[in-house]
């Protein structure tokens, strides 16, 4: 796969249809996964597979585009003309043009890149996990999703400029969910995820581990009451709930009017002062980064909240150009480039607030809930209204005991809930989206089952 | 480069390619496989975004691809390439023999690819009679403009999808077929705003195998439906946390037949332990006043098809007759793997999925009731008009949020709420679906699960669930 022989035959064949200005951005992969039931390899799978989408402006600095899988010399002709036709139709209101900073170094990001440990031992290894887990609890009769893969691929963003740009990587991942039950009771179910550079990253041990404890102290479950309840999010619910709403940063959604925030957000009082945001697509921790975006853009790290002002939106060319300043190295490439954050890294900011600020989840005695993990993310949030109904996997504390929640949502108004914050835990936690703290709500509605 | 792979004579979609395919087949089996199938896809898709008064986006995709599998006993290997060259797919073969770990003790006979069944044969011309760029984006322009006719919209958005797909379905024992899918989606979202208040507004209409259909969608009646729907909730009030009787509305209602039991009844969910119905057969699961079908074979419904991914026909299938369990959803694996027969089911987002048991049009059979009679039953309940997306949890538990939701009282639809989520689990709610109106409506949907995401239509009349947990503030 070579970066060069694509962009000197789009060039070539660019030519022969007067077409000046153009880019694209590939991607080529070899994936392997394996899944088991109770020892038995299921499906073993293997992939290789190869996409490019392209961009052509017109004489009218109209964009058009096409996205392929043929990448043989008629695919890519057929692709350019396609594009160009497209262009007819290119948006008038909103002109795009190549990132200004499409060529500008990006960061080397060392990381490992490992070599392929094969089909042979991902089954192996998947095979010792499901076993080990199955061990743990005479509950647990189950693994009934259960995967190991491994992923090879590499990124190309060119323009007709002379921006050129690529990286590979490699990436594995193991998810093991367990399914238990106990007599005349409900089945309960949870597990875990993670991922590294290859399989000689991973820690399987701790995934077994983790995906057992957490299902097996569910098994002994109760209904809750329905009502507003003291509520501790995980470092892993409040990530998922910040990037479902990350519309709220997002610029091609405050242009599109699905966000909560507008165009004079900047510098508005959005959450308790005690929270500081970041968007960190570079951070060393985070094992999906990418030195560029789908413009070509560096990626960087962006102060989105600070002492709970917001201070930064994402932007791709387009919509920078609208906001007046530069994009930030977040944007996709399309007909209509969306914009997406990387990486969400949550701190606790150093204002020091109000007296519930020593609450800890490890000492308090008070009544709250913990929501573990959000389930239904889809379903239950509408970001262009700011509100989310979901169901957890949670716990409700009191007096320092805790009870597994047998089924319930928890509601609430996102920006409500970020004055709402009555907390932020000093320690942060890694996790596979992000970086956060325990995070501590004065009140959400919950409705329980009791 | 890739391009240099292309060299070699491959795959060609204009061609029957029946030579190549047994050569392909053949030589798995002589290196050890039991059974060999090849799927092969070539696309030719377009997406059109009209933002209230101007296109804003045009995006064109084409590709190919192709999905071998091999089974081995019940255990098979997949491999997924878009190197159709005579090499590549000898490759990719030998890959997914090398991944099981096969030793060729005994080779299989095939008897070569039968003649083929061409499902394509008047579908040829498809392409060329779909509506244009120019027509799809004037029609989604009349209906952003007609959109305007309430102020208080502030977002208008009308969309358009079209995915046109040409299969080659070939398989071991003797399976050869080819096939022509045409699938046109429509959408319009809206966003109402008022002060503090917000609320929005959707709807999607999609047909399969109908090229002019979107040039008879009547863009009026649909910008209307979202229009009502977002004004009748711009202003209304949370809804309160309880438990309480339900009326579904025909339509999208059937959306939770098919997330909360739907599912539970594929192959699928009997091979990972995961449905409480596995050993239901026979018994009674519902309702009595609950029949269910699922069926591939109504024309021009979004989950039809004329030939399933594995190379055979759909059939009807009724999975619940008078709140008995009578059949589960299966294909080639599942069939292998729990001894239900083969239901035409088998189905894959693409040629980068290997097929699986998967719903097609699904829904609810229609009863005796008018929608009056069932909201006139309840004295404190919701009406749940139009429903969001939902989800359904390993252990058999979903919910559901409800877009568009009106209190009952005293047998009457009262004011409007909002933010209200319905939670259960099938086991629980199916005996409580006490009545089923005489209206019954399908409506298009994409369903996300192991196959990756598939067209299906849900529906089902009105019906009356006698309690059910509400989700709120």
């Amino acid at each position: 796969m070579d970066l060069k022989e694509i962009s000197n035959f789009i060039t070539s064949s660019a030519k022969s249809l007067n077409i000046k200005k153009w880019d694209f951005g590939a991607s080529f992969s070899n994936d392997f996964s394996v899944q088991v039931d109770k020892g038995i390899a299921k499906q073993l799978k293997a992939s290789q597979k190869q996409v490019l989408t392209l961009r052509v402006w017109n004489k009218k600095n109209l964009v058009g585009i096409t996205t392929t899988s043929d990448l043989s010399e008629n695919g890519l002709k057929k692709a350019l003309y396609q594009a160009n036709l497209a262009s007819d139709y290119g948006n008038k209101n909103e002109l795009t043009d190549f990132s200004p900073l499409a060529k500008d170094p990006i960061k080397d990001i060392k990381q490992a890149k490992r070599s392929p440990a094969g089909i042979k031992k991902l089954l192996e290894t998947l095979r010792f996990a499901e076993s080990e887990l199955l061990k743990k609890h005479s509950a647990i009769k189950t693994i009934p999703y259960n995967g190991l893969s491994e992923s090879f691929y590499k990124r190309i963003y060119a323009n007709s400029e002379g921006a050129q740009r690529s990286y590979a990587k490699s990436q594995a991942a193991i998810y093991l969910y367990a399914r238990a039950e106990e007599n005349n009771r409900k089945p309960r179910s949870s597990g875990s995820v993670k991922i590294g550079y290859g399989l000689e990253d991973i820690d399987i041990n701790s995934c077994i581990d983790e995906a057992a404890e957490k299902t097996i102290s569910h098994l002994n479950y109760s209904a809750i009451e329905t009502g507003k309840y003291k509520v501790c999010f995980s470092p892993e619910s409040f990530l998922t709930l910040m990037n479902a709403f990350s519309s709220i940063f997002n610029a091609r959604s405050i242009i599109d009017g699905v966000s909560i925030s507008n165009k004079d957000s900047i510098g508005e009082m959005i959450a308790n002062p005690l929270l500081n945001v970041f968007d960190d697509g570079l951070h060393e921790k985070n094992i999906s980064s990418a030195p560029f975006d789908g413009e070509g853009t560096p990626t960087q790290k962006l102060c989105l909240i600070n002492n709970g002002i917001l201070e930064n939106f994402i932007h791709s060319e387009s919509t920078a150009r609208i906001f007046k300043t530069k994009p930030t190295g977040h944007a996709g490439l399309g007909s209509k480039v969306s914009v997406s954050t990387d990486w969400i890294v949550v701190e606790r900011s150093e204002k020091v607030l109000s007296n519930d600020n020593d609450l800890n989840h490890k000492d308090y005695l008070g009544k709250y809930i913990y929501v573990e993990e959000l389930n239904a993310i889809h379903a239950g949030v509408k970001a262009s209204q700011g509100s989310f109904s979901l169901p957890f996997d949670g716990w409700l504390y009191e007096g320092g005991k805790r009870t597994s929640i047998e089924a319930a949502t928890v509601a609430g108004d996102f920006k409500t809930l970020l004055k709402e914050i009555i907390n932020i835990e000093k320690k942060q936690h890694l996790t596979t989206s992000g970086i956060s703290p325990h995070i501590w709500v004065k009140e959400l509605s919950i409705t329980g089952d009791a | 480069m890739v391009l240099t792979s292309y060299i070699n004579k491959g795959i060609d979609f204009d061609e029957e390619n029946k030579q190549l395919l047994e050569e392909i087949i053949s030589h798995g089996l002589s290196l050890g496989a039991d059974f060999v199938e090849i799927f092969l896809e070539n696309t030719d898709n377009i997406s059109v975004l009209v933002e209230d008064d101007f296109i804003t986006s045009v995006s064109p995709s084409f590709g190919k691809g192709a999905g071998i599998r091999i089974f081995k006993d019940t255990r098979d290997g997949f491999v997924s390439t878009n190197d159709l060259s005579r090499k590549g797919l000898i490759s990719s073969i030998s890959q997914a023999i090398e991944m099981l770990d096969i030793n060729a003790t005994t080779i299989r006979r095939f008897e070569g690819l039968e003649n083929i069944r061409n499902y394509s044969s008047n579908k040829n011309a498809w392409l060329e009679s779909i509506p244009t760029i120019n027509e799809i984006g004037e029609k989604l322009l009349s209906s952003t403009k007609y959109l305007k006719k309430e102020e208080k919209v502030n977002v208008r958005k009308g969309s358009y999808a079209r995915n046109w797909q040409k299969v080659i379905i070939a398989s071991s024992d003797g399976t050869f077929a080819k096939d022509i899918r045409l699938h046109q989606t429509v959408g319009l979202n809206v966003i109402a705003l008022d002060k503090q208040y917000r609320s929005s507004g959707s709807r999607r209409f999609g047909s399969s195998d109908s090229p002019n259909e979107f040039k008879n969608w009547d863009h009026e009646e649909a910008a209307n439906e979202v229009l009502d729907s977002s004004m009748n909730m711009l202003y209304a009030d949370y809804v309160d946390a309880c438990q309480k009787p339900v009326v579904l509305a025909n339509k999208f209602g059937g959306v939770i037949f098919h997330e909360a039991c739907g599912h539970l009844l594929e192959t699928t969910q009997i091979e990972r332990g995961t449905t409480p119905f596995a050993n239901k057969l026979n018994k009674k699961i519902a309702h009595e006043a609950v029949t269910a079908v699922d069926e591939g074979i109504s024309s021009g419904s979004f989950g039809s098809l004329s030939v399933d991914d594995e190379g055979m026909e759909p059939e009807k299938s009724v999975l619940i007759k008078d709140g008995i369990l009578k059949k589960f959803i299966s294909d080639r694996a599942g069939e292998m793997r729990t001894g239900h027969k083969r239901t035409g089911s088998g189905r894959r987002q693409n040629y980068s999925f290997a097929a699986a048991s998967r719903m097609r049009n699904t829904f609810i059979a229609k009863g005796d009731y008018s929608k009056d009679e069932l909201i006139s039953s309840i004295s404190d309940g919701l009406y749940c008009k139009s429903m969001g997306g939902g989800s359904v949890g390993a252990t058999g538990q979903f919910n559901f949020a409800v877009e568009e939701g009106y209190l009952i009282k005293n047998g009457k639809l009262t004011k409007p709420v909002k933010g209200a989520t319905l939670i259960g689990e099938a086991t629980e709610v199916m005996p409580k679906i006490s009545m089923c109106g005489n209206d019954l409506e399908l409506a298009p949907g994409f369903c996300g699960s192991i196959s990756g995401s598939v067209n299906v239509t849900v529906g089902q009349p009105h019906i009356k669930v006698d309690s059910i947990t509400i989700g709120g503030r």
